[in-house]
């Protein structure tokens, strides 16, 4: 038995039906567990003798809007010894998403989870410091979200100048 | 003055009454400050009577490396909290990258680490086509790994000069800064620019390299050996660099994977953990090299690691230019690699490919893919997700600074300010890199 169909197993009797799906894409081996579960999921992953997933190597999320359940949250983890690298996915709401922080079993999880969090608006619950990270403490909005919008500035013709004009923000006299 | 200073040096007493012992006193500060209530509950319990002082430091400070901002509460010279604020150079590369099609997205990869923009264009050049299935010739694959190894090096001299410089050597930062300008004269040559060259992309490389680059490279490699050597003269046994730096900031192995340090800063603490050879790619399983490691996790130990990887990466270089295989440089699959130039005179599919690739841009699978590979720094990963379009639905850098960063907490406890400097350094963080 490989490396991966072991994980697999062990996450199969940890979680029982909360394993929700496991695809392969790539050579990738992505599983889509149960929001509920990621802590336990991560904590029998990282503590098999025969598995030892001890690095949390990436935590990002994904904005999937308007389709629901909206987000998901994304967790690449690495086995060092083992070589192995398995995916793990949540889906998520986009009303008040927020899912157990895992920063207990992986204490780099702290800065992904503030990122995601300050990009997304997703709350990690029981996370030690969940504050903006890259944005300042006061911004509104949520940038990496697919209904935020890029910023650009509107290319102004004859036909529309002053009414461009009249919504630019100009730094106030 | 400090909130916990007792006394007012320069009282300010009413003409017509003398000075009394009253004037002269004043009760410290309590823990106050608006600006600072964001931090309460990361500081110590003696911050808020006014014990220990709250220390701003950066961005705008030169040992930095950027615009990294900490906020220090310090007990005299001591570090007690230290608390990084980020986002300074936050410029939302992700989101500009998820608004462009996937080849046109690669130019905003150079601009995350500036200091590596070669590797950031290879990252996500692999990323693509692994997201694709889109295969790359010997040749691209080999001058991708000499680009790649001499960026590192390039990348490397930066972080020994500024380090050193920190650490008050001021002759070496011009010496590294003197070979640095030979490397990039070489990806100026290849790439027509020194800095941000979009020259790795997806399927292959942008064009051939000249003819003049291989002597060029040669040259760089029967010189540099050398001056690393001058380098370490002047700092491995310079006894005032030991002293900054041996036994300060030291992490263990186990503590450094948990807050997850790759990279140098990993491999300083005895970790054998290396992209290139746990998960090679780019044909890095062909070339002998080995992986330096440290073995007590200080700053000095961190310094010895990646001076080792400067002969290391010559190494590769030499295997990598000895066997440089000819043939195309660029994959044939013409509906993810525009056509070169001279087809577009004379046939319409190319005219049609190159039309199409260079407006709409190619069409990505349903399906998401990490790909990492070995920075100066650590584990540049990439999590790309394509949604059926021609724009990814999600890219996510995984970028090694801003996880080494946000471990400075755990290496500055207690060690001094001057220190902290020397620390910062031994991480070998960019700020593009950290705020993306």
């Amino acid at each position: 038995m490989s490396g991966l169909d072991e994980a697999l197993s062990l996450l199969r009797a940890t979680l029982g039906e909360d394993v929700r799906a496991v695809t392969e894409f790539r050579g990738e081996t992505t599983v889509e567990i149960a929001p509920g579960r990621i802590v336990a999921a991560c904590h029998a992953l990282r503590d098999a003798p025969a598995l030892r997933f001890t690095r949390l190597a990436a935590q990002t999320a994904v904005d999937y809007w308007p389709e629901e359940p909206r987000f998901a949250v994304i967790y690449q983890l690495h086995s060092l010894e083992k070589g192995l690298s398995l995916r793990l996915f949540l889906r998520l709401g986009g009303d008040a998403p927020a899912v157990a922080s895992v920063v207990e079993v992986y204490l780099n999880a702290n800065w992904h989870e503030r990122e995601i969090f300050d990009m997304f608006g997703i709350r990690f619950e029981s996370h030690p410091d969940l504050r903006r990270l890259l944005m300042p403490a006061d911004w509104q909005g949520h940038p990496l979200r697919k209904d935020y919008p890029l910023g650009y500035e509107e290319v102004q013709f004859t036909f529309n100048f002053n009414e461009i004009d009249r919504k630019k923000p100009y730094a106030k006299e | 003055m400090p909130r916990n200073e007792a006394g007012r040096p320069l009282p300010v007493v009413p003409p017509d009454r003398p000075m009394t012992e009253r004037d002269l006193t004043l009760e410290p500060a309590p823990f106050d400050d608006p600006r600072l209530a964001e931090y309460r509950h990361l500081v110590s319990e003696r911050a808020l009577s006014g014990d220990t002082v709250i220390l701003n430091m950066g961005p705008q400070h030169p040992s930095t490396h950027g615009v990294l901002r900490l906020i220090l509460e310090l007990d005299g010279e001591r570090v007690i909290t230290c608390i990084p604020d980020i986002g300074f150079l936050h410029t939302g590369i992700e989101k500009n990258m998820e608004a462009k099609s996937y080849i046109k997205a690669l130019v905003m990869t150079d601009r995350l680490d500036y200091m590596n923009n070669t590797g950031n264009n290879l990252a996500y050049a692999l990323a693509v086509e692994k997201l694709v299935g889109l295969d790359v010739p010997p040749r691209a694959q080999a001058i991708r790994v000499i680009l790649a190894e001499l960026q590192r090096i390039s990348s490397h001299l930066v972080w020994l000069g500024t380090h050193a410089l920190d650490l008050a050597a001021m002759s070496l930062f011009l010496y590294c800064f003197r070979e640095r300008e030979i490397i990039l004269d070489i990806l100026e040559m290849v790439s027509g620019q020194r800095m941000m060259t979009s020259y790795i992309r997806p399927g292959g490389l942008w064009r051939d390299v000249p003819p003049e680059f291989e002597p060029a490279v040669r040259e760089f490699l029967k010189l540099f050996p050398r001056r690393v050597s001058q380098y370490e003269r002047l700092l491995t046994r310079n006894p005032i660099f030991l002293d900054r730096t041996r036994g300060i900031g030291v992490i263990t192995g186990e503590a450094a994977l948990r807050a997850g340090l790759t990279g140098g800063s990993l491999r300083g603490s005895g970790v054998n953990y290396d992209v290139r050879k746990a998960m090679p790619y780019s044909g890095y399983e062909q070339y002998e090299f080995e992986v330096p490691l440290g073995s007590k996790g200080d700053v000095y130990d961190r310094y010895r690691v990646r001076m080792a990887e400067f002969p290391q990466s010559l190494r590769i270089i030499r295997q990598a230019l000895d066997r440089l295989p000819r043939g195309p440089v660029q994959s044939a699959n013409r509906k993810f690699v525009p056509p070169p130039r001279s087809e577009l005179g004379q046939s319409m599919e190319a005219l049609i490919h190159h039309f199409k690739l260079w407006t709409e841009g190619f069409d990505a699978p349903r399906g998401a893919v990490y790909s990492a590979v070995e920075s100066p720094r650590g584990e540049l990963g990439v999590y790309l997700e394509g949604n059926g379009g021609p724009k990814a639905q999600r890219v996510y850098w995984r970028t090694p600074s801003f996880m080494n960063i946000s471990a400075l907490p755990m290496l500055a406890k207690g060690h001094l300010v001057a220190d902290l400097v020397g620390i910062i350094g031994s991480l070998d963080i960019v700020l593009g890199d950290v705020d993306r």
